[in-house]
């Protein structure tokens, strides 16, 4: 049942490059640039060669193809839905605060 | 094995059109999508959902899965009938590469495995120069506040596709023990390498599994990033003239110096006693809140009345008042 394998936290501590990320979510580079340009994706750096991703990116790239892929949705609705759903959990957490 | 009632699941008539169905398949996959619905069943209604679909949008599944008659309930105990069409056992189909949906006994009985890997998949930006690999499974896993506050061992069962040989593929179940690194926080993802889908080549990699972290409810304590929340009671002479409270804390209690004129709603921190990691720190956030005790016996009203001669104040003067 156990096995030995390594166990990686993607916490804030980690950032990973263009090229680390695609392969990470096993996504197209195409996807992560196009998400970038939607305003999904906020890496560090200037260009591509130098961007750094943390780790909502990651969870960010794997809810999207998730939905995209699940329930059809396009880009551009996918980020939106990311950005209420992330609303809905801070609005939520506070909530959890209040009670 | 469970008759399932698929025009119930998507909330239909048994004569609804193909239109129909799909538009509330639609309404309901958007509701009960796992990354969507904090709906506890959330999971289990996207795969009942899903899995109804797969049936009614399909011409032939549909006809087959009529046949047995209208008078099925769900839940009720059955058995495909002699002589049933077995062509649509061969399956040949498969289901999402993001979120596999495993199917029902049910299902399977009639419509064989869904978990055919020769297709490729269309409009999906996964799998792409990675055929050998097998697939990434995401999950979640439920922790108290304690196990990240002290790291953790847990097991956790995953359904996993199974290579069974000359061709065949079942799900089963496997048990995993899973190391919770200490300061884990909710919503991180801790990868465990190798532990996804086997590769469908024979010498392809393993995929990956990611859990998400889930932190359950406790019952003192609440938690925002890697910092811990507590209300803590104190009496007004406490209050008034400092005190030294014992303080619970995730990693038992810690001796608070609480101030003088200290007052309710007051914030204090105790450094590092929050959720910490190598690199990061959490903070115990201790709010304090004023208990006043009743005035019960003419002795106690009396001495309430001596504080009020002793103490004028008004706590209220910021009201205008």
């Amino acid at each position: 049942m156990t096995e030995k394998y390594s166990i990686t936290v993607l916490d804030e501590d980690m950032t990973w490059g263009f090229s680390e990320i695609c392969t990470i979510c096993r996504v197209d580079h195409e996807l992560v640039f196009e998400m970038v340009n939607e305003g999904v994706l906020t890496p560090e750096g200037p260009s591509p060669e130098t961007w750094r991703f943390n780790a909502v990116a990651i969870k960010r790239i794997q809810v999207t193809c998730r939905l995209q892929h699940d329930l059809g949705v396009n880009l551009p609705g996918a980020a939106l839905a990311l950005d209420l759903l992330e609303e809905l959990e801070e609005l939520r957490s506070r909530l959890r605060q209040m009670t | 094995m469970e008759y399932k009632d698929y025009y119930k699941t998507l909330n239909v008539a048994k004569d609804a059109s193909a239109e129909e169905i799909k538009r509330a398949y639609r309404r309901l996959a958007r509701k009960y999508h796992p990354d969507v619905s904090k709906d506890k069943d959330g999971e289990a209604r996207f795969k009942e959902i899903n899995e109804a679909y797969e049936v009614l949008k399909d011409e032939e599944k549909r006809k087959a899965y009529d046949s047995f008659g209208a008078n099925w309930q769900a839940g009720q105990d059955f058995r495909p009938p002699p002589g049933y069409d077995e062509r649509f056992r061969s399956g040949g189909f498969r289901t999402g590469g993001a979120s596999p949906h495993e199917f029902s006994d049910f299902f399977e009985s009639l419509f064989g495995s869904g978990r055919s890997r020769q297709a490729p998949e269309e409009f999906s930006f996964f799998d792409q120069g990675f055929e050998d690999v097998g697939r990434d499974l995401h999950a979640q896993i439920s922790i108290s506040l304690e196990d990240s506050y002290f790291g953790a061992k847990k097991t956790i069962t995953l359904n996993r596709t199974v290579d069974e040989g000359g061709g065949r593929i079942s799900v089963q179940p496997q048990s995993l023990q899973v190391t919770i690194p200490k300061g884990v926080i909710e919503g991180q993802q801790i990868r465990l390498e190798g532990q996804g889908e086997a590769g469908a080549a024979k010498r392809g990699a393993q995929g990956n599994l990611f859990l998400e972290i889930v932190f359950l409810p406790h019952p003192m304590f609440t938690v925002v990033k890697r910092d811990i929340y507590l209300t803590l009671p104190i009496t007004p002479w406490e209050a008034a003239l400092g005190a030294t409270i014992a303080v619970p804390t995730l990693g038992g209690k810690v001796d608070l110096k609480l101030p003088s004129h200290s007052q309710s709603g007051q914030k204090l921190r105790l450094k590092g006693r929050g959720l910490c990691s190598k690199y990061q720190v959490g903070n115990q956030y201790v709010t304090l809140a004023v208990h006043v005790p009743e005035a019960r016996t003419a002795e106690q009203k009396e001495l309430y009345l001596r504080m009020a001669q002793l103490m004028p104040f008004n706590p209220r003067s910021g009201l205008g008042g």
